[in-house]
């Protein structure tokens, strides 16, 4: 920092101009609880002099105080920020760290050891290049380290240092120190984590931070900050193929029309062809617009405004491709999740994914297995608690462009949302999508629609029966059914009375309980169709709304209104169940026709005139529609 | 910042955070129905606004300013405000306290943590409530202290405007989650990973404006508890026999004026102030009196909603 300095007040300008043009390194420091991370950040900021002498002084006065280092400063203490952390000892939280030297500028995140924080390990790796992993040299490669070292191989950090610190408390021990890294290493090929190193250091003494100790003669490597100096700042990104989501339309008068995001890959010139997915409409670059003008090439990092020399169609959640190098484009895929919520993960239930600047709905599998972090075995189970990793397959409500998170962490990686309480639950990395080979697997974890229908050979439906009571409902229901069942069509009939026995047996008959009684049996419907079923709904369901709500609850071409139509008259002459004459003197109320309203479907799929064709007549006109309409073959 | 125009341009850390900077005002911005910018017209907030400008061009920002005042900041702050309004052409929306106003809330008779907390904290909240901003703006950074280190970028408050750091949801990638519950708002900080030599850096490179209270100058002071307050208009309380003195200083952070200390100074460019901040031995909030309250002040007053 001398040098630096002199320089500063030498020559601000110079030393401006140079600091302008460092680079930066964004890492993050983990290992398990009390290896020493904060104390280890914080030596690195004393050594470099970038404590301010306030901070300083306020940490002689803390490590007094709360210190857990006798006399000596307690290092941690510049990092552990919250004062909840600061009483109980551990850093519950990431704090982020900023520091430059004369080569470089850093952006550390300092991450939690307990086990219960590792989500937010994942937060710091999501965005870090290169990682500090920290062991204990008295206790060696511990769990978390293996779990550390597997999420920072997961997350595709490619450059990891080993620290193996508290050298100072084994003696400076070479033999230690190479034993831990033979076992670290051996680890280290099974989770194909390359590019590791392995450095001795004393956090706490200050050995091999900036310098090399003399009392660790027998390493001949890098020191710590030599290391961060020099260490790659890979940018694979710009390397590879041009990819920007489209975050926002600009549109400041009728003459432009911008669409601007941040470039997360390649680089993009005017003049460059382009693919907007996933529609997959083409177009060619004409400017890139910043306000300090127009640029010339835009590369990965980079936020601008790009505009077509087409008037295309593109909104905010698109991804704009090179046009010979598109991304996929797919709805179901297999991903690592990373679970990051108390409330474990349900599979099939909905949760949003946040791709790029895309939200969809998406429902989870249940895992195909989990990751043991320890043995990397992989175990079986049927969800994913907090800190838990697998591989589940996923299935959207919309096709979504993505690279494989190998080849691009913006355009693979992913968050979930609980729709509920809008809270981030869950990280994933998408793999591949599942095609039609992957998908005679996706059958045995998440059965869908399609699958259940095409076993059964004929497509799932309603043939919602409605009708004044005693005008045929049940007697024509019932013999589709067993004509259906002839036919080998998986049937179910819900009949009004013997559902009103048992789900709907808390309902009475007045308007908002009839509501009830409908909006359940439709509810049930739908979830009949959704096990691929023909579901025969006998109901008076006298009111417009209801059979609508029912017909709103399954796909198009899956409802059959089916009106059996018979005049009061008829129904109440013939009083099958004697309930009219009951009506008439008033021993029961709101019956539908007498003192209740009967609205009648004003186009049925079927109408079905009881006064002039037979009940076995009308099921095979039922029938005959189903096979018009490719329910049944 | 101009780019350089050679093959593959190797993007500089300015360049990467002002790229950062500009993705979060787009994501949150795009994510949400009534957002607005928090604007304390510091140094901070003209990085922030001259960041805004460059996210929406050719348009303007889709959001207003805001204004929380607590009529205690110096004049020269409100004539740059009004300058700055105008020339940016965004909407500028000014709220003071109306109790404060009522029952003339000041540093001298209710000390500086009642004070902070009535104009600022309460009338944060009450604008945000009166406006229903569901996503605000503003300018923190993480280095300026410790608690401020471990907030995310996308912070989410409370119905009440209460920030739990237990309850910080994860932030991964460039992937912010700005979906929200009913009642619940939105801090979105986009220089989070700036710091203070990155502001002036940015500031110089950018010639971006900022009001002359940063730059020294000759100024009528006195000492209070060793450091310099300014006497910036005749409500300043003077001490039994206390005399205001001329004296070149400068200020590294601007509130209240009563509660903002200047340090003696020469740095009368953009470049002096650089050169003296980086040969400074004192972190740059130490000239701010409110969070030297107590231990963890800065924490306790995110937890009640103040930024």
């Amino acid at each position: 920092m001398d040098d630096e300095s002199n320089l500063i007040a030498r020559d601000i300008e110079a030393y401006l101009e140079r600091h302008q043009h460092k680079t930066l390194l964004r890492f993050i420091t983990c290992g398990s609880v009390d290896d020493g991370k904060s104390t280890l950040i914080g030596r690195l900021l004393y050594e470099s002099h970038l404590v301010f002498e306030d901070h300083l002084a306020q940490l002689k006065s803390d490590s007094a105080k709360v210190g857990t280092q006798g006399t000596d400063m307690d290092f941690a203490l510049l990092l552990d920020g919250l004062t909840a952390e600061r009483e109980q000892g551990i850093t519950i939280d990431v704090a982020y760290r900023f520091f430059s030297t004369e080569r470089r500028k850093f952006i550390v995140a300092d991450t939690p050891g307990h086990e219960q924080y590792t989500r937010n390990m994942v937060t710091g790796a999501s965005t870090a290049e290169a990682a500090i992993l920290m062991v204990d040299a008295r206790k060696g490669v511990l769990t978390q380290t293996r779990r550390h070292s597997y999420l920072v191989s997961l997350l595709g950090i490619r450059h990891v240092l080993v620290a193996i610190n508290k050298m100072d408390l084994v003696g400076y021990s070479q033999e230690i120190f190479s034993a831990i890294e033979q076992e670290y290493r051996d680890f280290a090929v099974r989770i194909g984590l390359q590019n590791v190193t392995f450095l001795p250091v004393s956090a706490l003494k200050g050995d091999n931070i900036t310098a090399l100790s003399p009392l660790l003669a027998w390493y001949q490597g890098p020191t710590l900050m030599e290391y961060l100096e020099t260490v790659p700042v890979g940018d694979d990104t710009a390397q590879s193929a041009f990819r920007m989501s489209v975050q926002w339309v600009n549109r400041p008068n009728l003459d432009f029309r911008g669409f601007a995001g941040r470039v997360v890959g390649g680089s993009i010139h005017p003049g460059d062809a382009i693919r907007v997915l996933p529609a997959g409409t083409t177009s060619t670059v004409k400017r890139i617009v910043t306000m300090d003008g127009d640029l010339e090439v835009a590369v990965a990092g980079q936020s601008i405004t790009l505009t077509f020399t087409d008037e295309i169609d593109a909104s905010r959640g698109d991804l704009i491709c090179a046009a010979d190098s598109p991304a996929e484009v797919a709805d179901q895929f297999e991903a690592h999740i990373v679970w990051m919520h108390e409330d474990e993960m349900l599979p099939g239930r909905p949760y949003w994914l946040k791709i790029g600047t895309r939200t969809v709905g998406a429902s989870i599998a249940p895992p195909k297995y989990r990751v043991d972090v320890n043995s990397l075995d992989h175990l079986a189970a049927n969800t994913l608690q907090m800190n838990e990793i697998g591989v589940c397959n996923l299935s959207l409500d919309r096709p979504i462009p993505f690279d494989p998170y190998e080849a691009n962490r913006d355009t693979g990686g992913f968050i979930l949302i609980d729709k509920l309480t809008q809270n981030t639950v869950g990280a994933g990395l998408l793999h591949f999508a599942l095609r039609r080979a992957h998908n005679i697997h996706w059958q045995d974890v998440a059965v869908n629609r399609e699958a259940r229908s095409s076993m059964s050979g004929h497509k799932p439906g309603v043939l919602w029966f409605t009708g004044l009571s005693g005008s045929g409902k049940s007697t024509i229901a019932n013999i589709v059914e067993s004509k259906l069942h002839a036919l080998g069509v998986r049937t179910y009939l819900l009949d009004g009375d013997n559902v009103r026995h048992g789900l709907n047996r808390d309902l009475g008959f007045t308007d908002a309980d009839r509501v009830e009684n409908i909006r359940r049996v439709a509810e049930v419907a739908a979830l009949m169709v959704d096990a691929g079923l023909v579901v025969l709904v006998a109901f008076i369901s006298p009111f417009r709304a209801e059979r609508e709500l029912a017909r709103s609850r399954v796909e198009d071409g899956e409802f059959f209104e089916i009106f059996v139509d018979t005049p009061l008259a008829v129904a109440e002459a013939r009083d099958v169940k004697g309930l009219y004459a009951k009506a008439r003197a008033g021993q029961l109320k709101n019956f539908t026709g007498i003192d209740s309203p009967y609205e009648a479907p004003e186009s049925p799929e079927i109408r079905v005139d009881t006064a002039s064709i037979s009940s076995e007549a009308a099921a095979d006109a039922i029938i005959d529609l189903l096979r018009a309409r490719g329910t049944i073959r | 910042m101009t780019n350089p125009t050679s093959k593959t341009p190797k993007l500089t850390h300015l360049q990467r955070l002002e790229a950062e900077a500009i993705h979060i005002l787009r994501e949150a911005t795009a994510e949400s129905e009534r957002p607005a910018m928090l604007y304390s017209v510091g140094k901070d907030s003209s990085v922030l606004v001259h960041l805004a400008q460059k996210a929406f061009y050719p348009a303007k920002p889709p959001f207003p300013l805001v204004h929380v005042d607590t009529t205690w900041k110096f004049s020269e702050m409100y004539a740059f405000r009004a300058a700055t309004a105008a020339r940016v052409g965004m909407e500028l929306i000014v709220h003071q306290n109306p109790e404060c106003v009522r029952r003339g809330i000041n540093p001298f008779d209710h000390g500086s943590a009642m004070h902070t907390d009535l104009w600022k904290t309460e009338g944060l909240r009450q604008v945000i409530d009166a406006h229903r901003f569901d996503v605000c703006f503003g300018g923190a950074r993480r280095d300026e202290d410790k608690a401020r280190a471990k907030e995310r970028i996308i912070s989410v408050r409370s119905p009440k405007h209460q920030w739990d750091p237990k309850r910080q949801r994860p932030e991964l990638w460039q992937l912010y989650n700005v979906r929200r519950s009913p009642g619940e708002t939105m801090r979105a900080f986009p220089i989070s990973n700036w710091t203070e030599l990155d502001i002036w850096q940015y500031i110089h490179l950018e010639q971006i404006p900022i009001v002359p209270l940063y730059l020294a100058a000759v100024r009528p002071v006195v000492n209070r508890e060793g450091t310099w307050i300014m006497v910036d208009d005749d409500r300043f309380r003077l001490r039994e026999g206390e005399v205001p003195v001329q004296k070149k200083v400068r200020f590294r952070t601007l509130g209240c004026y009563p509660l903002s200390g200047a340090v003696e100074s020469e740095a009368d460019t953009l470049t002096g102030i650089i050169q003296e901040m980086l040969l400074a031995t004192t972190s740059e909030r130490q000239g701010r009196l409110i969070d030297f309250d107590s231990a963890g002040s800065m924490e306790k007053k995110k937890q009640e909603g103040y930024f």
